[in-house]
């Protein structure tokens, strides 16, 4: 079983539709699929048993997806933003890799002695090699995704053949794409959801627009002059894209799509963009790197519902992920392990034929009923609604007490003075931990400390409110937005022991 | 009970399949009233299309029995799938909206 599959039977079903537009490339699925055979022969013929990749993907994602899938090879997409040095540790944990670098990050790798192909080169020889196709085993590894390590050192996720083939194969309904249906894709391809959109979207039989370098500006002239239906956004570009519509005032007439995820977006943003695109579907889309992606949808019906409801369970879900897809079951169980039922908060664990759980070096981290602890607090409703509450490592204990920092978060985030918060936990001699709100201020407010703290207070209990409350121009994220708190703990914990400002 | 991604293929048309739910039942999976036989398996040289199996699949469409076990057909051909002599029904698709 191969990836390579969802490529042919997207080849044969429709060879000379357009499937890939990137820069000056505009690729049909048939000319994908034979430069995917020679590209297989270019790696066959190195000797290499994994695929590095540094680079900002565009076209050569799905060509090196595809390639090192047909070669029979695993593929790894590294993140080009990192130093020389964190590269090499990365490249230097895969197995007998060729390096494959744009040239843009020939540089960064400098010193990198191993097998080295510039991207252009890799093109090139691809497209005159002798065509090589080889067939997996449904449990070899098709992709390596590193983990963004913002809790810990990053961990190789080693996502199958089955885990991918059983993920499309199960979302996506093949070849049901509209001639006109258009994906902007605009998410690193060294992130889940860059792999899975190549892949799906060929399979659906969507055009891909690549936009390599995201520029707000730059992604909404793309949406009109490509006449894009379908997009995919993690929430700091969704905030900067919103931004630049207000302060243009464009319109999205072709755009009937917009998914987005990668981490938590505040609901006053979700309630900001609905406002502002009324005629757009809104899609949630949750999970992880070691789920293949995609586990739980809350789609354009369920968006819509709860704006237009005056039953509070039902307008909640708007800070909902959704429901399971197909072939995913979800359980919330306790720190015994025992399951717990609707509205009873605890750990996320997911089954499914696209959960991977498999990480080089450690093994698999399943069950031994092939469950996967996702380490996200979560609760369900009673209509299976599921509701994601942070990662439990960020779990604050304050005076013996569990306190989810999601919890204050989703109740500060609504004051009209904050544009964005964190809540983190700070060590202290007297509670084990305090809550410290690190608050980004709304463009031109002021907001008052002692203000905040009450407000949390009129809504949480009073072991909920915020110890202090300090500003921050902005919070540290990754690229797709995660927030790096073990970068505030820091900050913060610093600041204490030099007897600091920042109140 | 064969694995789920197991490859079949029909002996008597261009009819392939992945196995996306097992169950016993696809012990007995046919296209065209032949038994299927792995994707690289022998096909017996005196098979013929049962003309009362000869419905055709389609490629991409997913194929069920009442025991909950689905294919999904990755190549198209002639045949129709069954398990014994009960035809298999095709798989109502219930779209999931964009979300990679």
């Amino acid at each position: 079983m191969s990836i390579s599959l969802l490529l042919d039977m997207a080849a044969s079903s429709a060879p000379d539709r357009v499937a890939v537009v990137s820069d000056e490339l505009r690729w049909t699925a048939g000319h994908l699929n034979t430069l995917t055979e020679g590209g297989a022969g270019v790696i066959q013929g190195s000797g290499a048993r994994t695929v590095a990749y540094v680079g900002t993907g565009g076209a050569l994602l799905p060509l090196l997806i595809f390639s090192s899938a047909r070669a029979g090879v695993s593929f790894a997409p590294l993140n080009y933003r990192l130093s020389g040095v964190k590269l090499r540790e990365l490249i230097d944990r895969l197995e007998d890799p060729l390096l494959i670098c744009d040239s843009d990050y020939v540089d960064s790798v400098g010193g990198y002695e191993g097998r080295l192909l510039r991207s252009e080169d890799f093109l090139d020889a691809a497209a005159s090699a002798d065509p090589v196709s080889e067939m997996p085993e449904p449990d070899d590894v098709a992709v390596v995704l590193f983990t963004s390590g913002t809790t810990s050192a990053p961990k190789a996720v080693e996502l199958s053949h089955n885990n991918l083939v059983s993920y499309i194969t199960g979302t996506v309904d093949f070849a049901s794409a509209d001639p006109d249906d258009v994906a902007l894709i605009c998410v690193p391809p060294y992130h889940v959801a860059g792999v899975g959109a190549a892949l799906s979207n060929l399979y659906a039989g969507r055009k891909m627009v690549y936009l390599r370098s995201f520029d707000p500006a730059e992604w909404v002239r793309l949406i009109n002059s490509e006449r894009v239906t379908t997009a995919t956004v993690v929430p700091t570009m969704l905030d900067r894209v919103i931004t630049e519509i207000k302060r243009a005032g464009t319109t999205l007439p072709t755009l009937r799509n917009l998914a987005y995820g990668g981490s938590k977006v505040p609901l006053p943003l979700v309630r900001t963009a609905l406002e502002l695109l009324p005629e757009v579907g809104f899609v949630n889309a949750y999970g992880l790197t070691e789920t293949s992606s995609t586990i739980a949808v809350l789609g354009p019906e369920d968006h819509r519902a709860a704006r237009a409801s005056d039953d509070p369970a039902v307008v909640r879900r708007l800070g909902s992920v959704g429901r399971p897809v197909p072939g995913i079951e979800v359980e919330i169980r306790d720190e015994l392990g025992a399951v717990l039922g609707p509205d009873e908060p605890g750990e996320l664990f997911v089954r499914g034929e696209q959960v991977s759980g498999k990480y080089t070096g450690i093994g698999s981290v399943l069950d031994e009923n092939g469950w996967f602890p996702t380490k996200d607090v979560a609760v369900l409703d009673a209509e299976g609604y599921l509701f994601i509450g942070g990662r439990s490592d960020d779990t604050i204990i304050r005076g013996g007490e569990n306190i989810a920092p999601a919890e204050i978060e989703d109740v500060l985030v609504e004051h009209p003075g904050v544009r964005e918060v964190a809540v983190v936990g700070v060590e202290d001699a007297e509670w084990g931990q305090i809550i410290v709100a690190v608050v980004v201020p709304e463009e031109g407010a002021d907001p008052d400390p002692e203000e905040l703290r009450t407000y949390v207070r009129g809504t949480l209990r009073g072991s909920r409110t915020p110890d202090r409350v300090v500003f921050r121009d902005g919070l540290p994220a990754t690229p797709t937005g995660k927030v790096l708190r073990r970068e505030l703990i820091d900050e913060l914990t610093l600041d204490a022991a030099v007897g600091g400002a920042g109140q | 009970m064969i694995k789920n991604g197991s490859r079949l293929r029909s002996q008597v048309c261009d009819t392939e399949v992945i196995v996306v739910k097992s169950s016993d039942s696809l012990d007995d999976l046919r296209a065209g009233g032949v038994a299927m036989v792995a994707i690289d398996g022998e096909k017996a040289a005196d098979a013929a299309l049962d003309a009362e199996f000869a419905d055709g699949t389609v490629m991409g469409k997913r194929y069920v029995d009442e025991s909950g076990a689905e294919v999904l057909v990755t190549k198209a051909g002639a045949g129709s799938l069954s398990v014994g002599s009960t035809k298999l029904a095709l798989k109502e698709a219930k779209p999931l909206p964009a979300s990679d």
